[in-house]
């Protein structure tokens, strides 16, 4: 298991995530926390974007293709001032601008994701648009390590190798747990460098919870002309609260409000 | 109608560069100009159809129109998930254009046939759905498609089918066009189905049976009102369309047709596939003769509703 330490901040992040669950009285906590680092390393030092104008033309582009992580996703756009904090508190709600899954009627989503499998493929279009427009923005597509169970991910994965797309970087969570359990008993993926490398991407690993390390390694990128990049990232599903980690019983929940007030107590530890 | 289906979007893609082009394992030697001449928009992509309506999405969230051409079946059934999706979700203007649509591919059986390509692609929100009935209409409809918004599904048929509408009637996507006059039985029909209903109209003039026929190339978003204003006259309707009835063309008609409450009851019938899959092969004309998607089968609908 994964022993990096949280800062402050990302305990917050945390913690908002799960005041948002507290609305909703459902969501995808562990998939969210094994994220909170990669997000926030692309918010605050990697990503190009203006929250004023999110549909900027030279803006990176950001999918999260494994949808079911947005919990922390909306806590960064909302940071970041994509839209109002308030609408946190309206997760969910009938009449609330943040869905269970992401969509493109929320300012700064790209793509509506949640049905796995569909985002790489999104971001391989917009990645060839950008090398036909030869602007230099970047298409940044997350997955999950159960999406890549779905064929359409290997599909675009040979693709982007043919195109040559330098300018696509595909970042994996890779928190070894899916909804019933273990990545490698549900369907193993190992060996997963290998494949990848194999598809023709060039492939990094670095612990995905150590802020230095991410910003190291996407500061890299790309790290070979004319191939797509592979980040794995080694990640724990519920990083940050001990029982939450490595369980897959975490993976979608309605928590009971003694569970939340559990967990948030959890991340004070 | 696919060799003009695919010569208008070269043409359209030489005067717009937001036009690309998708192809998924073509024929050798398809559009060939296209590739040499613009090779940049020209993406012949491998057998994955999931990931070419991914693909073509991504582009097409970018502002690209983006037209893309393989079988029916596998534009239509294997990505299913991401024409919903990708395409219908997001509203992008990405154009099918299906080869084979309906029996076209009798000679290679139920994995070939698109039969069923109407009902699921019209269940899709914001999809539009066409089945022109033949080279010309197909040539009017593409430049029309550049400007249009949403994705739209394009049903083709063999090709070489016969020319049968007018030359002169401008087209519109949404229209529906009166295509014979009479008062006592109305032909609706879509697609290259047209043919047999205008040869099914001319042959019951000869039992003195005056035939309405209405051609509706585009079966969603289904042009109610001049459908409506013939059907309300007249007391026999008859569909036909080379599909399963089951959620197609005929379906959207009876639904259309069942919620007009129209004062005096009709008299009705769909012509299409039953509920199963071909088991014979021969050719796409054999096949449709064998359901009763033919002149013949037309007449005999029509003159057994008439009771004569």
């Amino acid at each position: 298991m994964n022993n990096t330490k949280l800062d402050k901040k990302s305990i917050e992040m945390r913690k908002q995530i799960v005041s948002m669950m507290a609305c909703a009285g459902r969501g995808h906590p562990a998939s969210a926390f094994s994220l909170v680092e990669i997000l926030r390393v692309l918010y605050d030092d990697i990503l190009k974007y203006n929250p004023k104008k999110p549909k900027w033309d030279k803006r990176d582009r950001f999918i999260l293709s494994k949808g079911h992580g947005c919990l922390a996703l909306y806590v960064v756009l909302a940071e970041k001032g994509f839209f109002p904090k308030k609408e946190l508190e309206k997760f969910c709600a009938f009449d609330g601008l943040l869905g269970g899954h992401p969509e493109i009627l929320t300012p700064g989503i790209e793509a509506s994701t949640g049905s796995l499998g569909h985002g790489l493929s999104i971001g391989l279009g917009m990645a060839i648009n950008a090398k036909f427009e030869k602007s230099n923005h970047k298409v940044f597509v997350v997955l999950g390590d159960g999406e890549t169970d779905e064929g359409s991910v290997w599909e675009a994965a040979l693709c982007a190798g043919k195109h040559k797309l330098d300018n696509l970087i595909v970042i994996l969570d890779y928190n070894k747990v899916q909804s019933y359990g273990l990545v490698s008993y549900v369907q193993n993926l190992e060996p997963i460098a290998d494949k990848w490398k194999s598809f023709g991407f060039e492939v990094r690993e670095v612990d995905g919870h150590n802020l230095n390390e991410l910003k190291k390694v996407f500061s890299q990128i790309p790290f070979t002309k004319g191939k797509p990049s592979m980040i794995i990232c080694h990640t724990v599903k519920g990083k940050g609260v001990s029982f939450m980690e490595g369980n897959a019983k975490w993976h979608h929940v309605k928590p009971k409000p003694e569970e939340l007030k559990k967990i948030y107590k959890a991340l004070e530890v | 109608m696919r060799k003009t289906a695919l010569n208008e979007v070269f043409e359209l893609a030489k005067k717009h560069k937001k036009v690309f082009f998708i192809g998924s394992d073509l024929g050798a030697g398809t559009l060939n100009d296209f590739r040499e001449q613009i090779p940049e928009r020209f993406l012949l992509e491998g057998i994955y159809e999931q990931n070419i309506i991914g693909m073509a999405a991504g582009l097409a969230l970018e502002g690209k129109v983006v037209y893309i051409n393989s079988i029916a079946t596998f534009l239509t059934r294997r990505c299913f998930d991401q024409n919903i999706l990708d395409l219908g979700l997001h509203n992008v203007n990405v154009r099918i254009i299906a080869n084979g649509g309906g029996l076209v591919y009798a000679p290679l059986g139920p994995t070939h046939e698109a039969i069923e390509d109407i009902a699921i692609m019209k269940t899709i929100p914001n999809m539009t759905v066409i089945a022109p009935a033949d080279a010309q209409e197909m040539k009017k409809l593409i430049p029309l498609t550049l400007e249009y918004k949403g994705p739209i599904y394009i049903r083709m048929g063999k090709g070489y089918d016969p020319i049968v509408t007018d030359k002169e009637t401008p087209f519109v996507i949404g229209k529906a066009y009166p295509m014979r006059k009479g008062s006592d039985a109305l032909i609706l029909t879509t697609g290259i189905t047209l043919r047999l209903a205008l040869e099914a109209a001319d042959e019951l003039a000869k039992y003195g049976i005056k035939t309405s026929v209405i051609h509706v190339p585009t079966i969603k978003p289904l042009d109610k009102k001049t459908i409506l204003k013939h059907a309300e006259k007249i007391h026999i309707i008859v569909t036909v369309e080379e599909h399963i009835k089951i959620g197609g063309f005929g379906s959207a008609i009876s639904e259309l047709l069942c919620e007009a409450n129209f004062a005096k009851p009709k008299k009705f019938k769909m012509i299409g596939i039953p509920d199963e899959f071909p088991e014979n092969y021969g050719s796409q004309d054999l096949l449709m003769e064998h359901y009763g998607i033919s002149t013949k089968g037309l007449v005999k609908a029509v003159k057994d509703l008439k009771g004569k």
